[in-house]
């Protein structure tokens, strides 16, 4: 007779109890042991870390942590919907819901924590959620279908996050913290301001300094608003508790195990729990430091730990990083090290730019090591400045801190970083292991650094030897301006020549693809003149070139249907050019919006009505606006000297010069500008790809800058030029972006990139360094001489006219699919949600 | 030479071939008022899957750009870009989602 092989049972199937399953079959113990999971939940782990991103597309087959057939492979009997409900030490035996006996050997408790929902009358109303749990989210999504508004009460990190997805799910969504300030744990005051200006942009309402006193409940008992601490009461539909998590540790508790004063099971630096034969790792635990951690880095390391102590080897958990990334859309905030500042003399190097929601501050001891620090509103440099941790950084901490463009410039790359730095905390990965990496394929599966939260993606793709193949696309080896380069050197016209002349052997010949169609559309386009080709974007198989936008001139929107947007040059219009803009969008049922860039959008209109809404625009003396294509979109202005009482310069005249000057061109990514008539910046010229701000003796020109996800101040590049000069130094400056830039790299990012950087860009446009600048300049201006319109040469055409219907073998049908339903007395979409796969994108 | 698709109640003439831009797409209404994305590719052979973008809703696959893997022509959804291969209705972009194909010829126009 054989020995039965020993047992391990493990509670709990999270993100820490899978990584331990997977940890025992690396180390060959699921060979020797027999293994049993017993999980409270429906379904196997998940990651839990990206949660939030179901509500963006993700599935729940997306979110899986467990590898098809490992179960199987590694003889693990998983229980699903089955939960520990006794353990019984002395008979080394635990009970599950279902009645089943299991006896152990071993037994790991991975139980991980529950929400904490404060004690408030109410609490429990229909209409009150938690968010942990992917049936938590089913739940939400489906209560919010009827409702208009919700609230989460905390504004911690996972607050937050519960509160974009609130709003993504088109609920109007506050947040109610009761500390001063908005993640309190992670950032300090300056932080917590320049986040808050920053959610508050959002559109997110944010109640901080004030508890929740009472869930308030209507006449069918179900939530209706919320009374707060300051004896106000605010409406709310749904309410999402997010105060906090405790470690479930009532079952050890039960079984008589040892527990922390405040929660958590208690461990040894080996994860063992005061029964040598039971463990307890990730969020459930206490570990030696005192600490119950809240992350999966710990967690995992824990998960190793107690793996190496099984065979006997020596591995301690003692502490861990509490480095944290916010992972919700559009708000950069991370924090790292010791962030407040507690070690005893250390001293803190901040910026922060309240104009634009940007604060960073590092903690440095007095001998210079990095110790910490707080980014909000431009974490971009979180991926290397953790891993510079407990290291004196290559550069001033001065340096570190500001941002692109101010001061010298910053060298400091992943180049910088010592071997033993690690750069995924998530699965402690040093820059060394990933150096012996060819590929971010490759370092994903052979050190799992990179599948964890992912903010350290970045700093390891720049870590990665540079990719032999810098090519578009699998049609051509080719950069985008190294195609560039080819078009206007060999003076080629057409997309079918470049690609059987100069793709990829395998691609020679065949249909291309959607991504280097567009941009050698978009470069033959913006060297059409030059060339003698025919600028027009729609003549023959340039046609084909286009993405849907400019192939129809208009911006398809979500349900297919267009928008249409007159250029308004310099914003300013005559009160007979508005009546026509609101005749024609009452006469074609759309919804008209003004725009952040000075224009008006008019949103419905269908592909056969957009001949029919040009003309009555084009009669009207207006041109296209350019909203679809990779092109100049605006030139916003302030009304400037002629009406401001501050305005040193005609601002509004020289934004229409030069928005008629660049209509049209095309560009590797869209362009907006900007004209301020004088310091006071009312246009915002600064955040916009060119901008100009009137000065008493002429114009400053600044370039680079972008608004969006991570916007960017542009950098001064030339002061006081006279008129003449500025528009020859835009002609230059655009050209040389327009040659250089990669596809859909906007100037921020080339800037960035550049070599030498503004610095250089100077040398180059302003003191012609490289001799290019009579090249540029007669390129802008064969640009400005054959521009017209897209529109009214298209309504010259009856053969053009031909696309412009729904349906090619009914010519006059509007297409019945694209519906509209009313809001705040116009039209907006009506689109039936779809399922895929069973679950709702 | 005109395109034809084959529908419930036998082959449909859609439109000219000369109406067709290679590497671009038009819809076409069906008898049961459903709709088609018809196309072709660089070598004038004639494609046709459903309108509708499964990932949105919207019948717009129509109005996207053609292009081909290993010599296998798709359409990319003018909307979120994933690409659909036009020989099998799969989504390249996800293997768990596929568009519906139709039977599709050119004939002499007689
Ligand atoms: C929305 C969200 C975002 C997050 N973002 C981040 C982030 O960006 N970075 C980060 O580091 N961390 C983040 N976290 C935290 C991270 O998810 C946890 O630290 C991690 O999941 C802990 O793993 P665990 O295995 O200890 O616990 P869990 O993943 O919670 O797993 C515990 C499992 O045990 C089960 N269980 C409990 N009791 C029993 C029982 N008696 N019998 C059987 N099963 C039982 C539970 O149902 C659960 O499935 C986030 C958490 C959430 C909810
Ligand atoms: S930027 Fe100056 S000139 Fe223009 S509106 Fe503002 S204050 Fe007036
Ligand atoms: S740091 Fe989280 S995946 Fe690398």
């Amino acid at each position: 007779m054989t020995e039965p092989l020993p047992t391990i049972v493990l509670i709990g199937h999270g993100m820490v109890g899978q990584r331990y399953l997977e940890a025992l079959a690396e180390r060959g113990v699921t060979a020797t042991h027999r293994i049993t999971v017993l999980c409270e939940e429906p379904r196997p782990a998940y990651d839990r870390v990206h949660l939030t991103s179901y509500f963006s597309g993700s599935t729940a087959e997306d979110l899986s942590m467990t590898p098809a057939g490992f179960m199987e492979e590694h003889g693990i009997a998983l229980h699903l919907d089955d939960p520990a409900e006794h353990i019984d030490r002395a008979a080394r035996t635990v009970t599950s819901r279902s009645g089943q006996v299991f006896p152990y050997d071993v037994l790991v408790l991975a139980t991980g924590s529950y929400p904490f929902v404060p004690p408030v009358p109410g609490k429990d109303a229909p209409g009150c959620f938690v968010y942990r749990t992917i049936e938590d989210l089913l739940a939400i999504e489906e209560y919010a279908k009827t409702r208009t508004s919700g609230a989460v009460v905390g504004g911690g990190l996972l607050g937050l996050e519960a509160a974009g997805a609130l709003q993504g799910l088109g609920l109007t969504t506050r947040i109610v913290e009761f500390a001063p300030r908005l993640m309190p744990v992670q950032v300090d005051e300056g932080g917590g301001a320049a986040l808050l200006r920053t959610i508050e942009s959002m559109g997110l309402t944010v109640h901080t300094g004030v508890g929740t006193q009472e869930v308030v409940t209507g006449e069918d008992g179900s939530v209706s608003g919320m009374r707060l601490s300051d004896g106000s009461t605010v409406d709310t539909d749904l309410v999402v508790f997010s105060a906090g998590v405790r470690p479930r540790d009532q079952l050890a508790r039960d079984a008589g195990l040892d527990v922390g004063e405040r929660g958590g099971i208690a461990v040894d630096a080996r994860c063992r729990t005061s029964d040598p034969h039971v463990y307890a790792i990730g969020e459930c635990a206490l570990a030696v430091d005192g600490r119950v951690y809240g992350l999966v880095a710990p967690g995992y390391e824990m998960a190793e730990t107690a793996a190496d102590d099984l065979l006997g080897r020596e591995k301690e958990f003692t502490g861990a990083d509490l480095s944290t990334k916010l992972k919700l859309l559009g708000v950069d905030v991370a924090s790292f090290g010791d962030a407040h500042g507690h070690a005893p003399g250390s001293l803190d190097v901040v910026w922060s730019d309240s104009r634009s929601g940007v604060y960073k501050k590092l903690v440095v001891s007095p001998d210079g090591v990095l110790l910490g620090g707080v980014l909000v509103g431009d974490a971009d440099s979180y991926g290397l400045l953790r891993p510079l941790t407990g290291s004196v950084p290559p550069v001033a901490p001065e340096q570190l801190v500001l941002p692109a463009g101010v001061g010298a410039p910053v060298a400091l790359g992943p180049s910088s970083l010592p071997d033993h730095a690690v750069i995924c905390s998530c699965h402690n990965v040093t820059k060394k292991a990933i150096a012996a990496c060819a590929t971010l394929a490759e370092v994903k599966k052979c050190t799992k650094a990179g599948t964890g939260c992912g903010s350290c993606v970045k700093v390891i793709g720049q870590l990665l030897p540079a990719a032999a193949d810098k090519g578009l696309c699998g049609c051509f080896p080719y950069t985008r301006s190294e195609l560039y380069e080819i078009v206007r050197t060999r003076r080629l016209t057409s997309y079918e020549q470049l690609l059987d002349g100069h793709g990829r052997p395998e691609a020679r010949g065949g249909d291309g693809c959607e991504v280097c169609k567009p941009t050698v559309g978009s470069i033959i386009a913006s060297l059409a003149p030059t060339l003698g080709a025919s600028g027009y974007v729609l003549d023959g198989e340039q046609a084909a070139l286009q993405d849907t936008n400019d192939h129809f001139l208009a911006n398809m929107q979500r349900n297919g249907s267009y928008s249409v947007v007159p250029r308004i040059p310099g914003g300013e219009i005559t009160p007979d050019k508005l009546i026509v803009i609101g005749e024609v969008a009452r006469d074609f049922g759309l919804y008209t919006k003004i725009t952040g860039g000075q224009r008006i959008d008019l949103f419905g209109a269908s592909v056969d009505q957009l001949p029919r809404i040009w003309a009555r625009l084009v009669d009207a003396g207006f041109e296209s606006g350019h909203a679809y294509g990779k092109a100049l979109r605006t030139v916003k202005s302030c009304v400037g000297q002629t009406w401001c009482r501050y305005g040193v310069q005609d601002s509004v005249r020289m934004a229409i010069d030069l928005e008629l000057r660049y209509r049209g061109l095309r560009a590797p990514h869209k362009l907006k500008s900007a004209v301020s008539g004088c310091a006071r910046e009312c246009a915002e010229a600064q955040s916009k790809d060119f901008g100009v701000i009137a000065t008493a003796s002429g114009w400053n020109l600044y370039v680079g800058g972008n608004g969006g996800a991570t916007p960017r101040h542009a950098d001064l590049l030339a002061q006081d030029l006279s008129d003449a000069e500025l528009v020859r130094l835009i002609d230059r400056f655009l050209m040389f972006y327009i040659r250089t830039a990669d596809r859909l790299e906007r100037t921020s990012t080339w800037l960035e990139r550049l070599e030498g950087g503004l610095a250089h860009l100077r040398d180059v446009v302003v003191h012609d360094s490289l001799g290019l600048c009579a090249e540029l300049e007669s390129l802008m201006a064969d640009h400005v001489a054959h521009y017209r319109d897209e529109w009214a040469e298209t309504l010259q055409d009856p053969e053009r006219l031909r696309r412009f219907v729904s349906f090619v073998n009914a010519p006059g049908a509007p297409d019945p699919t694209v519906k509209f339903v009313p809001e705040r007395d116009q039209v907006k979409p009506d689109l039936a949600v779809l399922t895929i796969g069973g679950a709702v994108r | 030479m005109t395109v034809e698709l084959q529908v419930a109640q036998g082959w449909l003439t859609v439109c000219e071939l000369s109406s067709l831009i290679p590497g671009r797409g038009v819809a076409a209404l069906l008898p049961d008022g459903s709709q088609a994305a018809v196309f072709v590719d660089r070598a004038g052979r004639p494609y046709a899957i459903g309108n509708q973008d499964p990932f949105t809703g919207a019948h717009v696959l129509s109005r996207g750009l053609v292009g081909a893997v290993a010599g296998r022509p798709f359409v990319a959804s003018p909307l979120l870009k994933q690409r659909f291969d036009l020989e099998s209705g799969r989504c390249l972009d996800d293997e768990e989602v596929a568009v519906r194909t139709y039977p599709v010829r050119t004939a002499a126009t007689s």
